[in-house]
Formats: C-alpha cells, sequence, structure tokens
C-alpha cells in the first residue's frame, strides 16, 4: 500500500506516493527523476547516495522514502546558487577534485555538510568527514584539497600551468 | 614551454561542470520510460557442475513475467581474443555466480521473485581452485573442448590440459648467463585476485526493436569493440554491424573493469528475445565483484644470475597465472606480462615462461596495469634482495642495469627514447636516498623502498583510433571520437590537442562519449593508449581542418598559401600583417566572391591512426622477431614509511614517483593519475585481497570486507615528477601514463618493510597483521 508523503526538494514543496520498503534513494531517482545521488553499493558502504535531510547528510539507500515525510532533502541539484557553481564545487572544478564524477554529487554533499558545521575544518577533520564516501578515481588528496581550499585554510590555486 | 598555448597546461577539465552538477548522465541514469523490462540472472552455486535440468515452469506463472531464457536460446561462443565464453552457461558451469539463466519481467521486484522459483539441478563436480592442482598430469579439464576454440594467432593454447595459452621469451642463452653468473637468487611470489571497485557497477539496457535493429546502452570502456563482439555473438541471428548501435554515457570508473564484453552480451542477447522493449541488466555490488573481470593471481618463480659487481647476467621468471573459468580477454594479460616480465632492465639472457591456467575462480580481465603490477611485484622484491646479498646500494644496482634508448628488447626490437635514469635519479633525491631517518617513537620503524617500473600498451597490432571534427557556425567544433572518458580526462587532452593545431580555446570545443553510429572507430579505451593513439588521430583530423581552411582562403582571397597560418580563432598571414579572416566568418557559410557566389564551405575534418609498424607474429618458442609493443613507458617511484613495530600497521609520510611521460599535455590531469593511480596501487599491498572458500565462493563481495581505501589512507604527500623525452610517434611526443602510476606501489612497500625491519614479505597483500606476525616470528 503506498502513502502520500509531502517533502520540500530543493527548495520546492513535492508530494509523492512511496511504497512502505521503498528507499529515499529509489523515491528520488525513481520517483521524481532526481538522479544526481547515485547506487553505488546498497548497503550505505560507499556515500555516492548522500543527500541532506533537514542539513544532515545521510545515506540514501538506507533511509525510506516515508521518512522524509514533513522534511527537508537537498541533494546536489538544490547546492548550486542561482545556477552558478557553488564555492565547493568551483573548487572541486579547479583542483580536479573528481575524475569518473559519479562519487562527486555525494562527496560535495558530505562536504557541504562538513563546511557547514565547521568552518575551518583541518586536514584530519576533513578526511574524517569524508570517510564514508569512497573514491577509487582520485587518491583522495585533491579532495581533501578542495574542501581546504574553500575553508580558505589553504589558499587558492593548485593549477601548474594554467593557459 | 616550446611556444605551445594549449599543450602542456593545466585546462579546465571540459567535462567538469557537468560531473560537478549532477549533469553528467550514467547508464542507470538514463530514462526508458514505462515499457523497461529489467532482467534478473539466474547463478550457479557451484564453481564446477554439469546442468542437468532446468525448470522454470513456476517462474512463468507470476505475474509481470515476460520471459525465461537460458542457455538454449544462445548456443554461441564469443570473446574477445579467443573464443572460449557463452552468453549463458550451456552443459556447464565453471565458476560460482556464473549465469544459468535470465526472468526478465516488467518490475525488478516481480524479476527478483521469480528467479527464486526457477529450479536448475546440477550434478557437482569437483572444482580446481588453484594453479598448482590444475597444472598436475591427472587434472580435471575445465574445458575439454580447448583444441577446437577459434583464437587471435598470438596464443598457444595447449590442448587436453588447463593452459589456455603458453608464452615463451628466450632471448640470448639463459644458460650460459646463469654459467656467466658469479651468483644466481631464486625465490618465488604469489599475488592474489583483485577487484577494479569502480564505483558505478557494471549496467547495460538493450533494445531489439521491431526493424530488427539493436541498440545497446552500457557503461563501456569499449563501445565499438562491444558492438563487434555482439555481432559476432549474435551473427547467427542475421544481424548485420550497421544494425548494432552502443551508445556510451558517462562511465563510472573502468580501471579495465569495463573493457572488452562481461555482462553486457546479457543485456544485447536478452533484447533480441524481447522484441520491441528495451530490458535492462544492471549488477549489483556483490555480482560486480564476482561476475566480471578480476585482476588474476599469479605465482612467480625466478632467477637472476647476477655478477659480483651487480651486473645482470640471466633472467628465469615462470610465471603460473590462476586465469579463472574463461580467459577470452585474460590470456593476454598473460600474454602481455611475459613479453615483457624482465621489467626495465638490460639483460642479456632471458627465459621467461607466462603460464594462462584455467581454473573454477571467476574469470580474469584488464585492470589498470594489465599483469606488470603482478610480475613487478616479485622480480622489483627479488631484485632489492639480489642488490642487498651484493652489498650494492639498491639504487645504484637498478642504475647499473636500467634499460636505455636503443638497447634490446625481450622480443628482440629496440627500447624507444627512455628517460629511466633521469626519473631514478630525480625520485632518489626527491625521497632522500640514503639517508635513514629514525624516529622520536621507539615504536615506530622508518624504511624506504625503490622500484622502477615499466608498462607498453598491450593491443592488437592494428588496434586503430579515428576522429572528425566539426566546425559550427560561431567557429566553435565538436569533435568526434570513440575512446573514452573514464576519469582520465581523456575529453580535455583531445580538446587541448584540436585547440593548439587550430588555434581554438577549449572552452570553445565540445568533446563528448560515443555513439557507435556518429563517431568513427576507435578500439578501446584501454592499454593507456589512446592519448596517445586517440590523440594522434585528433591531431591529424585537425591537420586536415587547417589544411582545408588555409586552401580555401588562398584560392578564395588570392593569399599566397605558405604564408597563412592560424592564430587566435583567424586566418593570419606572414606576409600580410594586416590580414586577419575569422574562422566563423566562414568554417560554415564559405567566403563570398565578388560576383556574390560562395567558395568553401562547412569544413569536417578527418583523422586516423593505426600503428602501422607493429606486428604479433614472431617464433612462439622464443617470441623473437614480432614488434608486439608500441612503446614502453618507463620511470622509478620509492617511498618513505613509518612502521608500528606492534600492531604492523604503516603510515605514509611521502611518495614519489617519476615518469617519463614523454611530453606533458596538462600537467594537473597527470598529476591527477599518479594521484589516484599510486593510492589505488598502494591498497593492493596494504589491504585489498579476494579471498575464496574451498568451495570457490567468494568471501568478501562488498565494501565492508573488501577494504578499498577512504580519504583517512591516503599518504601525506605524493610527489609527481614528470620526465619528457619524446616518443617520436606520440602527439606533440605524448606516450601513455594512465596505468603506470599504480604498478610500482607494491614493491616500493615491499622493499621499505625490509628495510624499516629486516623483514622480506612475498605475497600479497602486506596487511599490518601479516606484518605483526612475521615481526613475531623474526
Amino acid at each position: 500500500m503506498k502513502k502520500r508523503i509531502r517533502f520540500v526538494l530543493n527548495g520546492e514543496k513535492r508530494a509523492i506516493d512511496v511504497a512502505p520498503q521503498e528507499t529515499l534513494l529509489e523515491a528520488l531517482r525513481d520517483g521524481l527523476g532526481v538522479k544526481s545521488p547515485k547506487c553505488g553499493c546498497d548497503r550505505g558502504d560507499c556515500g555516492t547516495c548522500t543527500v541532506m535531510i533537514d542539513g544532515r547528510t545521510v545515506r540514501s539507500c538506507l533511509v525510506l522514502g516515508v521518512e522524509v515525510d514533513g522534511a527537508v532533502v537537498t541533494t546536489l541539484e538544490g547546492v548550486m546558487e542561482n545556477g552558478e557553481l557553488s564555492p565547493l564545487q568551483q573548487a572541486f572544478l579547479d583542483r580536479n577534485a573528481f575524475q569518473c564524477g559519479f562519487c562527486a554529487p555525494g562527496m560535495i554533499m558530505s562536504a557541504t555538510e562538513l563546511l557547514a558545521r565547521n568552518e575551518q575544518p583541518t586536514r584530519e577533520e576533513v578526511q574524517e568527514g569524508l570517510a564514508g564516501n569512497l573514491c577509487r578515481c582520485t587518491g583522495y588528496s585533491p579532495i581533501i584539497d578542495a574542501v581546504l581550499e574553500t575553508a580558505g585554510v589553504v589558499p587558492k590555486g593548485g593549477r601548474d600551468e594554467r593557459p | 614551454m616550446s611556444g605551445h598555448k594549449f599543450i602542456g597546461k593545466s585546462v579546465v577539465r571540459v567535462d567538469g561542470k557537468a560531473k560537478l552538477t549532477g549533469a553528467a548522465a550514467f547508464v542507470d541514469d538514463l530514462e526508458f520510460g514505462p515499457g523497461l523490462l529489467h532482467a534478473v540472472i539466474i547463478e550457479s552455486p557451484h564453481a564446477y557442475a554439469k546442468i542437468r535440468k532446468i525448470d522454470f515452469a513456476k517462474a512463468l506463472d507470476v505475474e509481470g513475467v515476460v520471459k525465461v531464457v537460458t542457455g538454449k536460446e544462445f548456443p554461441y561462443r564469443f570473446g574477445l581474443y579467443m573464443h572460449d565464453r557463452y552468453v549463458f552457461a550451456q552443459d556447464h558451469v565453471r565458476f560460482v555466480g556464473e549465469q544459468v539463466a535470465a526472468v526478465i519481467a516488467r518490475t525488478p521486484a516481480v524479476a527478483k521473485k521469480a528467479a527464486g522459483l526457477v529450479k536448475v539441478e546440477y550434478e557437482v563436480l569437483k572444482p580446481v581452485l588453484d594453479v598448482e592442482t590444475a597444472l598436475k598430469e591427472d587434472a580435471r579439464l575445465i574445458h575439454p573442448e580447448l583444441g577446437n576454440y577459434h583464437h587471435v594467432p598470438w596464443f598457444f593454447p595447449k590442448k587436453d590440459t588447463n593452459i589456455a595459452h603458453f608464452r615463451k621469451v628466450r632471448k640470448g642463452d639463459a644458460e650460459q648467463g646463469f654459467r656467466e653468473a658469479d651468483h644466481v637468487f631464486e625465490d618465488t611470489y604469489t599475488v592474489p585476485r583483485y577487484a577494479h571497485c569502480s564505483i558505478e557497477t557494471h549496467g547495460a539496457i538493450g533494445l531489439f526493436d521491431h526493424s530488427r535493429r539493436l541498440t545497446v546502452w552500457a557503461a563501456s570502456q569499449s563501445p565499438h569493440t562491444q558492438r563487434h563482439l555482439f555481432a559476432e555473438a549474435l551473427a547467427p541471428l542475421g544481424l548485420k554491424h550497421k544494425d548494432i548501435r552502443v551508445i556510451a554515457p558517462s562511465v563510472g570508473g573502468g580501471f579495465g573493469g569495463k573493457a572488452g564484453v562481461s555482462m553486457e552480451i546479457l543485456a544485447a542477447a536478452l533484447a533480441t528475445t524481447v522484441q520491441g522493449s528495451p530490458v535492462k541488466v544492471h549488477w549489483t555490488r556483490e555480482q560486480e565483484f564476482y561476475n566480471t573481470y578480476q585482476r588474476q593471481g599469479v605465482v612467480a618463480k625466478m632467477r637472476v644470475g647476477v655478477k659480483n659487481d651487480g651486473t645482470i647476467t640471466a633472467l628465469e621468471q615462470k610465471l603460473y597465472w590462476d586465469a579463472g573459468a574463461y580467459v577470452e580477454y585474460g590470456a593476454n594479460v598473460v600474454n602481455a606480462a611475459g613479453l615483457s616480465a624482465s621489467g626495465p632492465y638490460r639483460i642479456p639472457n632471458v627465459h621467461i615462461d607466462s603460464v594462462c591456467v584455467y581454473t573454477n575462480l571467476p574469470p580474469g580481465g584488464p585492470y589498470r596495469g594489465f599483469g606488470y603490477s603482478e610480475f613487478l611485484f616479485g622480480l622489483e622484491s627479488h631484485f632489492n634482495e639480489v642488490a642487498k646479498k651484493l652489498g650494492i646500494d639498491p639504487v645504484e644496482f637498478r642504475r647499473k642495469n636500467a634499460i636505455c634508448t636503443g638497447d634490446v628488447l625481450n622480443y628482440g626490437g629496440k627500447m624507444n627514447p627512455s628517460g629511466l635514469l633521469e626519473c631514478i635519479d630525480k625520485v632518489a633525491r626527491e625521497i632522500d636516498w640514503g639517508k635513514k631517518r629514525v624516529s622520536a617513537d621507539p615504536r615506530k620503524a622508518i624504511g624506504k623502498g625503490f622500484a622502477l617500473f615499466w608498462k607498453a600498451p598491450a593491443m592488437p597490432p592494428n588496434a586503430s583510433s579515428t576522429a572528425f571534427l566539426k566546425f559550427n557556425e560561431d567557429g566553435s567544433l565538436n569533435i568526434l571520437v570513440s575512446a573514452m572518458e573514464i576519469g582520465q580526462g581523456f575529453l580535455t587532452v583531445m580538446a587541448q590537442i584540436a585547440a593548439e593545431v587550430l588555434s581554438v580555446p577549449p572552452e570553445k570545443i565540445r568533446v563528448e562519449t560515443p555513439d557507435t553510429d556518429r563517431n568513427p572507430y576507435e578500439w578501446q579505451t584501454v592499454a593507456s593508449h589512446i592519448t596517445w593513439g586517440t590523440g594522434n588521430a585528433v591531431k591529424k583530423a585537425a591537420i586536415d581542418a587547417r589544411e582545408q581552411i588555409l586552401d580555401i582562403v588562398s584560392s578564395a582571397l588570392g593569399q599566397p598559401r605558405e604564408s597563412l597560418y592560424l592564430d587566435d580563432e583567424q586566418v593570419r598571414s606572414r606576409s600580410d600583417a594586416g590580414f586577419a579572416l575569422p574562422l566563423r566568418d566562414f568554417v560554415i557559410n564559405g567566403i563570398m566572391m565578388k560576383d556574390g557566389t560562395f567558395r568553401g564551405g562547412p569544413i569536417i575534418g578527418r583523422g586516423m591512426f593505426m600503428p602501422e609498424f607493429a606486428s604479433a607474429l614472431s617464433d612462439p618458442e622464443t617470441s623473437q622477431g614480432g614488434k608486439p609493443n608500441v612503446h614502453y613507458t618507463v620511470g622509478a617511484s620509492a617511498i618513505e614509511i613509518e612502521v608500528d613495530r606492534e600492531t604492523g600497521k604503516i603510515t605514509i609520510p611521502k611518495v614519489v614517483l617519476g615518469v617519463d611521460c614523454g611530453k606533458v599535455l596538462n600537467p594537473d590531469l597527470l598529476k591527477g593519475q599518479v594521484t589516484g593511480g599510486m593510492v589505488q596501487g598502494l591498497a593492493t599491498v596494504l589491504y585489498e585481497d579476494m579471498r575464496f572458500d574451498e568451495k570457490g565462493r567468494l568471501l568478501n563481495p562488498n565494501f565492508t570486507d573488501y577494504k578499498i581505501p577512504t580519504a583517512l589512507d591516503t599518504p601525506e604527500e605524493i610527489v609527481s615528477i614528470f620526465v619528457e623525452h619524446e616518443q617520436p610517434d606520440g602527439p606533440f611526443g605524448a606516450r601513455g601514463v594512465g596505468e603506470h602510476t599504480m604498478i610500482p606501489a607494491a614493491p616500493i612497500i615491499a622493499n621499505a618493510i625490509e628495510d624499516a625491519l629486516g623483514i622480506r614479505i612475498r605475497s600479497m597483500p602486506i596487511t599490518a597483521e601479516k606484518i605483526a606476525l612475521a615481526i613475531k616470528d623474526s
């Protein structure tokens, strides 16, 4: 039996019918066509489905759709500012803090929450904060640097020999 | 920097905004509407068994089930280099997880439920789970039909054995070399199987429409090769290449795992059974571990002859590869590694046996490094031991024997331009080689490790790349290629190459992932060859466009042809400083003459590159005579580690990798390959390991039990050093580097542990637990 839930998704009021066993990830991707959260493991190990509920990141594969009734849900689609990259996204671009791009949506959500909670994180705090988001391409250091750059902890840059 | 405007610059990634905003669509993001069908695969629970009976009557009764498909519908063999696979198992299953049947249903849930109702009766056979058992005289044959399998001419299967391919390399006279040696040192090293662990699992959707056109959308490194293999495998259905189309959206990591054809054949084949409806097959993380290619395990037995002064006189390597149940791709890993298993050394007498052995474990296949990581763990560990026993510094030993430009390779050809010595010296300096640091903490031991590496692209001699380049009305351009962006930054580098030739900035150039109907041929995105191969094709396409542009401007406007050149998106003239014709004024609409007629028209460039000098034909007993490898990329790497003497836990203050990339095309992208590859390589030695039980079942098919690195596991400092000894046939002198950056990771760790603790560990992985136990034993 499906249940109607209402919540705010990326600033817009949405209503959707979800089955009791349907995960938030399924509701977002299949029910609402919001595709930035990805399914990498379906058991909370990889973090690529990370979204925010009321400002806190969750693994949307481990949350049921019915649980977000009345909540504010933010995905990567809601992180852009007036169609422009957020400073964090810009730092990811400047520092090549992604390669294949599959983990990037979840990684950016985790990093966004991290910076909202801790404006001046140390390198170790960033590593700790991103430890639940797996990336197989970058070796993480450009991601860590991008987060630290956004926080103003390390200087802007990282790009050798700009054209 | 040699006057280049875009080459050698850290141009911003052209795919960056799409990937950082969620705009990039991966295969699972594509929508196919309410008609989409879902397939769930029934898998073998046994490593080796005869299929007696498949009963799916109950599954067909479930509402929403459209079809159940078994091996009966597709009794055809296929494969990349050897046709030893089936779409679905025929009379036998050969590994745990092998596809036996599929249920196609309206929803994934119905498909899953119905799959549980399919009953398969098996006669269970004793599986062959390791190479030693497989090679015994009386071993059970995993492929009794081996002698009949179609394969490429450079494979040498031994019929009526489990040896699918035997690569022999004989250079000089190894026995004579050992007689000339003052010492002969021998040892055995072992490497287990590994998983790629792309964060995106495999997925494919097939649609066989009512006009009999087959379209497959796949997470792919090999769109054209997949099309070709689908055409070969499904030829009995009367499909031509022109009727088959592969569309490759963004790929969430490849590392070799999405090359060739593995599970994609299921989407292609199943689609033909439900004509008119798209059908989707999507691997779970578990399936991703056990039913795609795995990196093969190897047992390496080696013997090296050396003079007292450290000169290597002979090397014998016997590599026994656990290639798994099907070797259609993996046998070429065995082949490539065999040809190069001397490492980047000048060794006059070489004897290599590289043996591809069938086992009842999942199919082996391509994984970043393609066999080189595996043999270099043993070789570079062993050379360190040899140097130590001779009382020679390990770096000095390597320097003395390092291969140089023009040296004779294992198969008789000459070594390409090589900056190996420069890499060795720069890496040694960067890691402060020879200076021993002592930790203030008595529980910590500090050690340094050093290793060399090399790798050549492993590909058929005629592997080719092509490119189309189309100008638009505003002077921007679209480049059509079929190599894949798998994270490395390929699209950006192709834009840079065209930008350099045409003086159009990369941000005005769009390069996207391919559709085989529209984009021209590319063999595969593997082998670290596309910057080189596809880069050459794009450069030729850009030159082709440039020549058309200069021709038309010269003939229409009477400008002397030899004076014309492109600069800043305009045609300029060396003989007429005032002449400046913007490209956008004519690259589509042509140039208007005084009488109102036009000359020229849309500019389309075409480029093709095939290495015409390569050949895989050689003497099967010696490998002498051919030119199987287009070039080798070489380098050196070093690490400093701190080991906890009680727990065995390793921390890494610094790791350095120096590589001769020929020419740096984009420094930041290249650095990204070093950082990512090194961390991936370090994980294979420090944590990762596929564990199988005595029945051949994979015990750790998930990220809880198969540990890949997290942000906490990255070394404190990773230093990249780029050396540029140009590759004469590379675009702007570049050669491949993508795989090389993970290859030396295992031996630098093993050698650093030996340096820190005096303990030599000869099997991977080298986990904290293994180190702690070794400390206890010593």
